[in-house]
């Protein structure tokens, strides 16, 4: 080696090659790692989902049996929720937080390199007993759904035990990273950084880290708990032996219900500063945001039995967890009421991220709107387990959090790269984003009003016409994503115009006063707000 | 009842939301199955109110979100507001008519009729039949203790319609060899059971979805308006073979439904000297194929070849690869060795389809079958898919091995 690479090296302090990214505790290197896992175990939730909707394109098995498919839409929850959208947002979060409220890096740099290297041996625990039933061994992998539901997951193969410690690396990184961001955020603000200043982003992420920390736990008890029972005699969700399936379903949904609220929120934090900047206008409602955050962080944790309406709640139950649940609606109208506030008599311009914010507000709103049909304990009677559920959470997760990850991603690449994107190319892949999403997922709803249960592998010739359609939206949809990773691509390789520090003409924020890409450390000394 | 929900909706101000309420009752798209039962009258019209509100709600949203779009674009406002929050009265009366409105849809527009709705399906009241349903991986059995009366009811599609070797029935995946029988104009309880994993007992046309869980008594009615024939499927998954069981209810009048329970008793009656008579090889064979497609074959496949790692073969010298904790139990039985099923016992295979292997997915099939069948099942597996014992197993032996065990 020479001089010459020994002085560059010392003047960015890191070393080259793998070592850098094995021993990095930059929050740089750590966002942009969670963000480059995050989108590869996309693509990997991405297959899985193309192939269930090609089993699922016309009635009788074709593709796969059964048993694999039950399998495949087990692994595609668990990787699109917890190995894709999670790490992106905390991808994200890694990146920017310190930039945003002007601090040198997170407040614990090697907690941050452990918790994102805990999330590679959770998603290879995933998929490895596929490789091992290849070599025959096992059986697969876990084929319960992401929900994991006693006792058929204590009657499920040994690629449920592999799901359960995935699940606690997964509980155990994201716990760390979350007590991360928090201090990070309680103690390294520049001075003037106060509380009502901070951006709405950081505020988002301030109520996932605590949801994250409040109700995670309950997951990781459960799944131990289910371990217990599946290899060491407890009987905590064995009706034979004393215990209960239904505790199984609170404990997971007690986690599980505020998961959507961890998923979302993070995006509904970066929507405002898009939204703000492309209208060149001020946040809307700044507080009434903040507290909104903060009124569904806290309902959130005591909603969870929508979930179960058909599981024989009593009647008492049923009517307080529908009104608990229908009080949601208010904090997300108001959010709802701030992002118009936030564009109405604004100077907009519709470039890419702008467009895939707009997109996330009339598809968001269309799976919220219809979580307000699901709150009904009585008509749930009918939407439950069925395909009406299915529509609505993809509207929420990814006309929502994906949306959101997606505009995030064309808004920020500029400044991570110093390059722009092609905006033809963005605009190409938003219009067949949201042209596939509708055909995919629309059907969904007409489907499960008809009468299609989830989850079901082979289903009744009069489902066909929808099915075909959903599919084939699918695979619109699946293919439209190509074409942001070859603009991701063309920006990393140095194609696209140069981008300035403040990229946006109405961007706002100390990250924008930064060059385009940032130097590798930013903000040694504190900037004052 | 549903005059006053109709006058509150009046009241809160939603008289358009009963309009296209009813555009959507004249079946201009796909919605819920025609209700036949006061709790699917109930769900279906919330489920169309809801719509309605939301559909309304959505279009206004949309509506301003499009006028924004078009009014505050750069080529038109180049100049932006500068404002972050309500100032005036008449700005503040803006952002919180939004919020006013959703508390009112929220907790007396839709609060109402769902409270309503959910007090309608909690009906205690008395049942005129009971009937108890059991769920069981992938199968589900009725009962009717009034009458000493029961059945397994198991998908009767075949299996080539599935795997694309026949043409498909118009009621592919949704039929059944023995349908749920119920009265029409009666109140029926139905208490589920599952005697594994959790289960979903659907209908649409009943606007009913109880889930099924092991260890409780769940308990769900219906009282059906017409007879005709209604299905539905299970609404949890429940394993490999949750897309495989179906839910086929026929209801009949009661006229017609006492003839069909005479008939059933007689059926059964007759199914009982059966057992005592001997059967011919043939018979047993015929009847143990009709039993294994039903029972067996969702796991251990029509084939008889299983599948690897899970379900073992019935085919014996096949290799067969899975957990140590489910070779082992094989072997204790005498029905695997040296990496291949062998034919074990055959004391030990009645008991096995009798009494299931505990801890692993075999169910104990006493509980289900009658003793012909059962007879007629092992003799068949011990005969067919290449097996050659020449055993033939009679009802009497199975009667027998019941009556040892409960000894």
């Amino acid at each position: 080696m020479s001089t010459v690479d020994i002085d560059a090296m010392e003047e960015q302090h890191h070393p080259r090659g793998i070592t850098r990214w094995l021993y990095t505790t930059n929050h740089k290197d750590i966002g942009i790692l969670y963000i480059a896992f995050g989108f590869l175990m996309f693509i990997v939730g991405g297959i899985l989902a193309m192939l269930i909707r090609a089993e699922l394109m016309e009635p009788g098995m074709k593709v796969m049996g059964p048993e694999l498919y039950n399998q495949i839409i087990s692994v595609h929850g668990l990787v699109m929720v917890f190995a894709a959208l999670m790490p992106v947002s905390a991808g994200m979060v890694n990146y920017l937080i310190p930039m945003m409220i002007g601090a040198p890096d997170m407040a614990l740099p090697r907690l941050n390199n452990f918790s994102f290297w805990l999330l590679p041996p959770a998603a290879i625990l995933l998929v490895l007993p596929w490789l091992l039933e290849f070599f025959g061994i096992g059986n697969g992998t876990l084929d319960t759904g992401w929900t994991m539901y006693a006792p058929l997951s204590v009657q499920s193969g040994p690629g449920m035990d592999f799901a359960i410690f995935a699940v606690l690396l997964l509980f155990l990184s994201s716990t760390l990273a979350s007590i991360n961001i928090l201090v990070t955020v309680l103690n390294l603000r520049a001075p003037g950084m106060t509380w009502d200043k901070i951006p709405i982003f950081v505020w988002s992420w301030v109520n996932t880290a605590v949801l994250l920390i409040v109700v995670f736990p309950a997951l990781a008890g459960a799944a131990i708990m289910l371990l217990l029972d599946r290899h060491f005699g407890t009987h905590f969700f064995s009706a034979a032996g004393g215990g209960d399936p239904l505790l199984w379903v609170h404990m997971f949904w007690f986690f599980g219900h505020p998961e959507v609220y961890i998923l979302l929120l993070p995006t509904a934090g970066i929507l405002v500063h898009i939204l703000s900047t492309f209208a060149r206008k001020p946040v809307y409602g700044y507080k009434a945001q903040v507290y909104s955050f903060a009124a569904i962080t806290m309902i959130s944790v005591i909603v969870w039995a929508h979930h179960m309406y058909t599981s024989g709640l009593p009647t008492a139950a049923n009517i307080y967890f529908m009104f608990s649940t229908m009080a949601i609606s208010i904090p997300v109208g108001i959010l709802f009421i701030c992002w118009f506030g936030t564009i109405w008599k604004g100077s907009m311009t519709f470039e890419t991220p702008m467009l895939f914010a707009l997109g996330y507000i009339v598809l968001f709103g269309i799976g919220g709107l219809t979580g307000l049909i699901l709150s009904d304990a009585a008509a749930d009677q009918q939407y439950h387990g069925a395909y009406f559920v299915i529509a609505h959470f993809h509207y929420t997760l990814i006309g929502g959090p994906v949306m959101g990850v997606l505009a995030a991603s064309y808004y920020y690449l500029p400044k991570l790269t110093g390059r722009m994107y092609d905006e033809t190319l963005g605009k190409w892949h938003f219009w067949l984003t949201m042209i596939g999403f509708n055909v995919t997922f629309f059907p969904q709803f007409l489907l499960g009003i008809d009468g299609m249960p989830r989850r079901i592998a082979d289903y009744a010739v009069k489902f066909a016409p929808l099915n075909m359609a959903s599919s084939i939206g699918a695979f619109v949809l699946g293919a439209a994503q190509l074409i942001f990773l070859y603009n991701v691509y063309r920006t990393l390789v140095g194609a696209g115009k140069p981008a300035t520090g403040r990229v946006w003409d109405g961007a706002q924020g100390l990250e924008f006063t930064l060059p385009s890409p940032p130097p590798y450390h930013t903000f040694e000394v504190p900037p004052t707000v | 009842m549903r005059a006053k929900i109709r006058l509150q909706i009046v009241l809160a101000g939603t008289a358009m939301g009963a309009f296209v309420t009813n555009t959507v009752r004249a079946k201009a798209f796909y919605n819920f199955p025609t209700p036949v039962t006061p709790v699917a009258e109930d769900t279906l019209f919330i489920h169309d109110l809801f719509l309605a509100i939301i559909t309304v709600l959505f279009i206004i949203a949309l509506g301003v979100l499009l006028y924004s779009v078009v009014r505050h674009r750069r080529s038109r406002n180049p100049e932006p507001a500068t404002f972050t929050g309500p100032r005036t009265r008449r700005q503040w009366m803006w952002s919180a008519v939004p919020v006013l409105v959703m508390i009112v849809i929220d907790y007396i527009v839709l609060g109402i009729p769902s409270v309503e709705a959910i007090m309608t399906l909690s009906n205690k009241g008395h049942d005129r039949l009971v009937v108890v349903a059991t769920a069981s991986q992938w199968k589900w059995h009725y009962a009717y203790p009034r009458y000493g009366i029961g059945f397994n009811s198991v998908l009767s599609t075949p299996r080539d319609e599935i795997y694309g070797n026949a043409p498909k029935d118009k009621h592919f995946l949704l039929e059944v060899n023995h349908p749920l029988v119920l009265p029409t104009g009666e109140k029926v309880g139905i208490v589920l059971k599952s005697t594994d994993v959790i289960h979903g007992f659907w209908v649409p046309a009943f606007g009913i979805k109880q889930d099924v869980i092991p260890g409780y008594l769940r308990k769900t009615w219906v009282k059906i308006d017409r007879p005709g024939t209604y299905r539905g499927q299970c609404s949890e998954l429940c394993g490999v073979g949750h897309s495989f069981m179906p839910i086929v209810v026929v209801a009949k009048t009661p006229a017609a439904f006492h003839e069909w329970v005479v008939a059933e008793q007689a059926r059964e009656a007759g199914a009982r000297a059966a057992a005592t008579q001997t059967w011919s090889r043939q018979r047993l064979m015929t009847r143990g194929k009709v039993v294994f497609d039903r029972n067996c074959a969702v796991c251990h496949q029509a084939s008889g070849l299983g599948i690897p790692g899970t379900f073992p073969p019935i085919a014996t010298g096949h290799p067969f690869s899975a957990s140590k904790a489910l070779l082992d139990k094989l072997s204790a039985r005498g029905f695997y060795k040296d990496g291949r099923i062998v034919e074990g016992p055959l004391s030990n295979h009645i008991d096995i389809v009798l009494h299931g292997i505990p801890g692993t997915p075999m169910p104990a099939f006493g509980k289900q079958l009658n003793a012909s069948d059962i007879a007629s099942v092992i003799t068949y597996e011990r005969n067919a898919f290449g097996n050659r014992t020449g055993q033939v197993v009679q009802p009497s032996r199975i009667v027998a091995a019941r009556r040892a065990k409960a000894n």
